[in-house]
């Protein structure tokens, strides 16, 4: 055959070997970020006003944000971390995992109802009602903004390596991936606001789990159905040469101070995840505190059922591939996806690999817009602008600018640190500032009538302080490494670490109460007393509460 | 919403609101010390009574197993306790509020 024919034919080939070519990972992560664009696309025509951008105009049902919540809580680092922590170091992880779920009964019990009631956007909101407004919020906005960039950090990194090491072989390295990261996380929090990122969330929490429930079944499948089979083989599994029961503790916290470590982390769980921007910026979403209690218990079944079935996952691994294995073919955080590969193939491996990014994603959004919200709401219209709006919808447009400016620093930065750095200790940090310097003056302001502005001031200053300054003399950033330790992996001052602790929140914790407690008894503010009285009819009652605007 | 400036200190001064706001503290604070009592048992069996939690109770399953599975359960039911209990909660609040409106 001549003529036009094999002219016309040859683009569309060439066009279809590329996508052939094309790793199988690669195209489900395309089809995740397709779907999540044209949500974006949906959203960004509701997405006016602060209502509608910063609280998706408070109209998300109670199951929708429960999978939301539970989303943000589901990380990369809870999916593929706590499965690899368990195939290598057996039932301490199990026991690591467990304190991210009971955390949530503080949510539920002390914060999510009042400050729903009492707030509109922020954390922040809910100090201002009875104190000086405009030095509390200039403090809780540079809380805000220390956790949300240190969590982002933490994901973005691992952002880089993960989605390296899943794409291998399509030409797409750290930087590319990070910056990728970046630029879809920036797309879905200025285009389509807090209503865009929550069904990104709930669209990758459904998909995780899934994923999740699919591999677990694949797992017991491989033991026949059997439980006894399977945790007979848990209590042998070959590791470096020995045999090791993995169902009894001991593999990760070891004397003398691995379980003073673990109550402290327990601590800053139990009094930091409550003290989560992107988790509380959630409560302000829903129509009223009701529906916000309710959620929260969706979002305990789910994380709950999720965590048990992970451990599925991680003593699968151990078991049925081995840390050996694992070492050899990407490391600890690799287990559940080199699982799935094992008994479900290579398609199946690239299902579990586009969940994991699609996770990613999801939770470095929920992060911008927590942070660009705080600096929007708490920082520029309230601090600079004395609560007022110089015009009408300037604080949307801030939100947005806010936005860019956090995905353009969280790249630069994420690169420059590289993939070989440590970021296990950044997530530490967000929880430990959460739980030292966010809490306790939430739980003052809300339950207690002296508390006022000197309070708050000294509550999260000395919190934050004392959390930094452990963090830095504790073994995440000092120790003494081999000639072999090259590069950013080692530690950053090199000499024996002053706190014995990687988290801080058993010494922090307390200082942040102590501190709030002291800056309160030094100061006298008589309207913060008489605003009290306001203060407990609206966090008990919903009295004067926001309304969802009617679409 | 007529009602731009609720009498907030005579709605707290209202006896039923008091007995709602004790209801609730008399709930919360005892959970709160029973879900972190039962949690950081955990940790502290598995720091120092290895012993204890390695004893077997069913087949393979070993004290450490079940007590950590059992925190997942612990926590569903505080939460079922808490939504049950404030249900009672709302009733009150609603009391209050259409008793001041």
């Amino acid at each position: 055959m001549s003529g036009p024919l094999p002219a016309l034919t040859v683009w569309p080939m060439k066009f279809w070997r590329k996508i052939t070519k094309m790793s199988t990972p690669l195209i489900m992560f395309l089809g995740f970020i397709l779907v999540t664009l044209l949500i974006t696309w949906k959203a960004a025509r509701q997405s006016s006003g602060s209502s509608n951008y910063f609280a998706a105009g408070r109209g998300i049902t109670a199951w929708q944000n429960g999978i939301a919540v539970a989303g943000d809580y589901m990380s990369a680092a809870s999916f593929l971390g706590i499965a690899g922590i368990i195939a290598f170091q057996g039932y301490d992880g199990f026991m690591y995992s467990v304190g991210w779920l009971v955390a949530y009964l503080t949510v539920l019990l002390v914060v999510a109802e009042p400050l729903r009631n009492a707030g509109s956007y922020t954390m922040a909101d809910v100090l201002a009602y009875r104190l000086r407004p405009r030095p509390v919020r200039a403090m809780a906005s540079l809380s805000t903004l220390i956790v949300s960039t240190f969590y982002m950090i933490a994901q973005m990194v691992g952002a880089g390596t993960l989605v390296a090491l899943l794409l291998k072989g399509s030409g797409i390295g750290f930087n590319g991936a990070v910056a990728g990261v970046g630029v879809l996380m920036v797309a879905y929090v200025v285009f389509g606001g807090m209503l865009a990122t929550t069904w990104v969330q709930i669209v990758k929490a459904i998909l995780l789990i899934a994923g999740t429930i699919l591999l677990s079944v694949l797992v017991l499948g491989h033991f026949d159905f059997s439980f006894a089979a399977f945790f007979e083989a848990i209590t042998h599994v070959k590791s470096g040469g020995k045999t090791l029961n993995f169902l009894e503790p001991g593999l990760r916290y070891k004397p003398p101070y691995g379980a003073i470590d673990l109550i402290s982390l327990g601590l800053a769980l139990i009094f930091g995840t409550a003290g989560l921007p992107h988790i509380l910026v959630r409560f302000y979403t829903v129509p009223d505190a009701k529906t916000a209690r309710i959620s929260v218990v969706w979002a305990m079944f789910i994380i709950g059922a999720f965590y048990i079935m992970t451990t599925f996952l991680g003593f699968g691994a151990a078991t049925i591939l081995g840390s050996d294995f694992i070492k050899l073919n990407g490391g600890i955080n690799m287990s559940a996806p080199l699982l799935a590969q094992r008994l479900g193939g290579d398609v199946f491996f690239a299902f579990i690999s586009a969940i994991a990014f699609a996770t990613i994603l999801a939770v470095v959004a929920g992060l911008t817009i927590s942070a660009s919200t705080s600096f929007a709401h708490d920082f520029y219209t309230n601090v600079l602008h004395h609560g007022r709006e110089q015009r009408p919808g300037e604080q949307v447009r801030v939100a947005r600018i806010t936005a860019v400016v956090v995905g353009i620093v969280s790249i630069i930065i994420a690169i420059l640190l590289g993939p070989a750095f440590n970021v296990a200790f950044l997530v530490g940090l967000a929880f430990a500032v959460a739980a030292s310097a966010n809490l306790p003056v939430i739980v003052f302001s809300i339950f207690w009538k002296r508390f006022n502005t000197a309070g708050a001031l000294s509550g999260l200053g000395v919190g934050l302080a004392g959390s930094l300054v452990l963090i830095g003399i504790g073994p995440s950033v000092m120790g003494v490494d081999g000639a072999s330790v090259v590069g950013a992996a080692r530690h950053m001052i090199q000499s024996p670490p002053l706190f014995p602790l990687e988290n801080p929140g058993i010494v922090s914790i307390p200082l942040g109460f102590i501190g709030a407690f002291i800056g309160t008894l030094c100061g006298n503010e008589p309207e913060s007393e008489e605003k009290f009285a306001e203060m407990e009819v609206r966090a008990n009652t919903g009295l004067g509460a926001e309304k969802a605007t009617a679409h | 919403m007529n009602q731009s400036h609720p009498d907030w200190r005579k709605v707290d001064a209202d006896p039923d609101f008091r007995r709602l706001v004790n209801a609730r503290k008399r709930f919360i604070i005892p959970a709160f010390i029973f879900f972190c009592t039962y949690y950081f048992t955990l940790p502290v069996l598995a720091g120092w009574f290895p012993e204890l939690m390695k004893t077997k109770v069913v087949g393979p399953l070993n004290v450490a197993y079940l007590f950590a599975l059992s925190q997942f359960f612990m926590a569903w039911i505080v939460a079922l306790l808490y939504v049950r209990a404030a249900a009672r909660f709302d009733r009150m609040a609603n009391e209050v509020l259409e008793k001041n409106h």
